[in-house]
């Protein structure tokens, strides 16, 4: 008997069907992994099973026992456990407070917190992961994989014997993800069971039982452990072969239009980066998390305060202390994080368009809102921003129309050097596409565009080079003929491949 | 706009209400003295608020406003400086602890409540210690009877703090709803990362609003100062930028940042004036005072969070 089956879940939103009928199930101490794209409904069937929503249809078997869950608190009891993307920790509490959080063992008379029971009680946790940290140490002394792995202590210590976790190595290392995989290996031998949502199928090879692949709120089918392979989990997941990305640039490209010099970032201050792009090029950035790709990129933009960047552009020198600088020379960042970085949410989709070039729709300092408009109507209609109209809230906006908005901002200045960083994170299928065809027709019309990407499939379809970073060096560049997983990986963790190439001519 | 016109009909219905229990509302008088201290208030209110749109706030106003009347009383009367001089001086004295502050804000990454407290204290202190905590006044106004006259007296029959108000709301309105500058000071209020990354330089903008803070706080101060006709250290201007942060608030400003609008601020900082006068008018013990004031703020603050709720879900 399954610990768990799901089966037939339906779940609708205003205007949307999350889940139709969708099954899933799960044996003591199997791992399972649930794949699918952006809004095929993963995460409503997780938060289902979790207690956070209810579903319209269906029901949730628990050791074949029909039940309800009505929240957070049903699923616990269940011994359902939630690890979400995000991590649900306080960093101002010890590993042992976050463990025991709201549970704390408490002393007779005074009902204050037992501090000797809480540290021993937290241990056998501990060592059942493999943990070698003192209890008493603060979250926020801990690396996020720590965390994260506090975090499977608190739901081990609530008895959980299913544990969902979402995405838990978006933003690990390498070496921290092996950890967590192999930790998971072991949860599986102790009998725990796992579902797990990735993107990254190489993980989902090495470690699940059954992928269980979704899409469009559907089943869209399931495969056994010896049958997981790449071509046929993407192959369920799109519900086609993907096409090739790739477009091969119509004219040569101008070689050595753009040159980096020795760029510092104060990530990896005795580290100096430099490279060359052609004019019209599509230059990708691969690395694993951390490499410091992101962070020379800043240094490029101008908004890195510690350091200053002196780069070529088509034979000129330019000397890059701010971000007025770089912005003024038609180098532009679409920064990782678009939310925080990219966009004022708050504000309209006008005002953000229009938000890095303003004075030039000012006269005499006051702004003409007419040619504001404009400009914002021109950028929506070309860009295709899914938008009722102009004055709407960025915030309201989905992921691939806030990045349309972001792009919108500096296609209106024309480009000289676009840099943009995880453009396509989060973002779903159809847009990806547009977002992909509009770097081509950019670099076309003669932009450098400099794409820093973790995601792989987008490094090899997009990319006419590949440069790839590691521990803040460039360790090589890869020509489109040599743009292989296996080269990039080997870059990415710092060894070398004799068919990279050095990231400039000196 | 919505915010706007909900307060604006409290104001409306205050008036109504406060008009037919006591006609002697609308006496000439009553007013006129209500223009006279609108005026005033209105003024440092909207410097205030533009502090609290770029996320920040000024605690520091009501000592400013000691320090500026002593200094003011001083320098007219002990050095003799001629009176465009004297005014200037008063002016640019705030505007340069603006600075600081916006510099302090900016480049040393403190809290501005914490800044502003000190200032808060700073400046009460300095301003006793100066006049050797004696009361300052301006006699007859020998010699700048002009500057007294610009401060408080009639202009078409208006009262002039009233007619400057007017004015400085008019520049203002067009400074913050209609210039690049106002879009930049509501832009850092939302996100200053996001604006920083546009090329945008949000430490200047934002000790800006502090020095221009210190402007309106400096022409109020001059205002204030004759209107009292005696500056008394310790006390004169305390709690003020209290009334400038409630008639903000009330006003639809947020403490978060990003979020208000002049329109707004003179309205609020009318509603809690009036709400004092009919303390006054209608005999409700004046020690009631403040009582009333912060109910109002917390029922117009509650009843807001309420409609805002409703309408986002609906």
């Amino acid at each position: 008997m399954p610990l768990l089956e799901m089966k037939g879940i339906c779940k609708r939103f205003p205007g949307v069907v999350a889940l139709n009928e969708v099954d899933l199930s799960s044996d003591t101490g199997e791992v399972v992994a649930l794949v699918g794209e952006n809004g095929a409904g993963k995460s409503t069937l997780m938060k289902i099973l979790g207690g956070v929503y209810q579903p319209d249809g269906g029901e949730i078997l628990v050791d074949g026992e029909p039940r309800e869950i009505q929240n957070v608190e049903d699923a616990m009891r269940l011994g359902i456990a939630f690890i979400h993307q995000e991590l649900n920790v306080v960093d101002n509490l010890d590993v042992a407070g976050n463990i025991f959080l709201g549970r704390e063992p408490r002393t007779k008379p005074f009902h204050l917190i037992d501090q000797k029971k809480i540290h021993d009680d937290a241990k056998p946790f501990l060592a059942r992961l493999g943990l070698d940290i003192p209890s008493d140490t603060r979250l926020d002394e801990l690396s996020v994989a720590y965390q994260q792995m506090v975090e499977i202590a608190k739901a081990l210590s609530l008895n959980a014997r299913l544990i969902i976790m979402d995405e838990p190595t978006s933003s690990l290392t390498l070496a921290e993800t092996n950890r967590l995989l192999s930790l998971i290996k072991e949860l599986s031998s102790q009998g725990v069971s796992i579902i797990y949502i990735s993107h990254r199928l190489a993980e989902i090879d090495e470690i699940a039982n059954r992928a269980v692949v979704l899409r469009d709120g559907e089943n869209a089918g399931e495969v056994a452990r010896k049958e997981i392979s790449h071509d046929r989990l993407v192959n369920l997941m799109v519900g086609r072969s993907i096409s090739q990305f790739y477009v091969e640039p119509k004219e040569s490209s101008k070689a050595g239009y753009f040159q980096a010099r020795n760029l510092r970032s104060s990530r990896y201050p005795d580290c100096s980066v430099s490279f060359d792009a052609s004019q019209g090029e599509i230059l990708g950035f691969a690395g694993l998390v951390g490499a410091g790709r992101s962070e020379i990129m800043k240094a490029l933009a101008g908004l890195d305060r510690t350091s200053q960047a002196k780069v070529c552009i088509n034979d000129e020198d330019i000397e890059i202390r701010s971000a007025k600088d770089a912005i003024n020379r038609g180098i532009y960042l679409v920064p990782e994080d678009r939310r925080s970085e990219g966009l004022v949410t708050e504000m309209s989709v006008r005002e953000n368009m229009t938000l890095p070039d303003l004075p030039r729709y000012a006269r005499g300092g006051l702004i003409q809102f007419g040619r504001e408009r404009e400009v914002a109507n021109a950028q929506v209609e070309t860009l295709k921003v899914k938008t009722p109209h102009i004055e709407a809230l960025v915030r309201n906006l989905s992921g691939g129309n806030q990045q349309k908005v972001v792009l919108g901002k500096w296609l209106a200045m024309q480009p000289k050097v676009l840099i943009l960083d995880e453009p396509t994170r989060g973002i779903d299928v159809g847009s990806k596409a547009e977002i992909y065809q509009l770097m081509r027709t950019l670099a076309e019309k003669g932009s450098v565009i400099l794409m820093i990407s973790s995601d792989m499939e987008e490094v090899l379809h997009i990319s006419d080079r590949v440069a790839v970073m590691h521990e803040g060096r460039i360790t090589g560049v890869l020509d489109r003929a040599h743009c292989t997983e296996t080269n990039i990986m080997q870059l990415a963790v710092g060894q070398s491949v004799e068919v990279a190439k050095p990231a400039c001519s000196e | 706009m919505k915010k706007e016109l909900g307060i604006f009909i409290l104001l409306i219905a205050l008036c109504v209400v406060t008009a037919i229990l006591n006609p002697r509302f609308l006496s000439p008088t009553n007013l006129t003295n209500m223009a006279n201290i609108i005026g005033m208030f209105g003024i440092f209110s909207i410097g205030l608020g533009l502090v609290i749109i770029t996320g920040g706030i000024d605690l520091s106003v009501g000592s400013m406003f000691a320090l500026a009347g002593v200094l003011l009383s001083i320098a007219l009367r002990e050095w003799g400086l001629p009176w465009p001089i004297a005014a200037l001086f008063v002016i640019i004295v705030p505007m340069a602890l603006g600075a600081i502050h916006g510099t302090l804000v900016t480049q040393m990454r403190i809290q501005p409540f914490i800044v502003t407290l000190c200032g808060l204290l700073l400046y009460r202190g300095l301003a006793r210690f100066i006049a050797d905590d004696n009361t300052k006044g301006f006699g007859n106004a020998e010699g700048f009877e002009t500057l007294r006259s610009l401060a408080s007296g009639k202009f078409l029959g208006l009262p002039m703090p009233f007619v400057l108000l007017v004015v400085i709301a008019g520049i203002m309105w067009l400074v913050l709803h209609r210039s690049v500058y106002g879009r930049y000071l509501f832009a850092v209020g939302r996100n200053e990362e996001a604006t920083r990354f546009s090329g945008i330089n949000t430490k200047l903008v934002i000790a800006s609003s502090y020095v221009l803070a210190g402007l309106l706080t400096g022409i109020a101060g001059i205002l204030l100062s004759f209107y009292t006709n005696s500056i008394s250290p310790s006390t004169h201007g305390n709690f003020y930028e209290l009334y400038a942060i409630a008639a903000a608030v009330l006003g639809g400003c947020s403490l978060r940042g990003g979020e208000g609008s002049i329109i707004g601020i003179i309205i609020g900082t009318a509603l809690l004036q009036i709400l004092q006068n009919l303390v006054n008018l209608l005999g409700i013990p004046s020690s009631l005072n403040f009582a009333v004031m912060g109910a109002v703020v917390l029922l117009g603050v509650l009843a807001d969070s309420y409609l805002g709720n409703r309408s986002l879900k609906n």
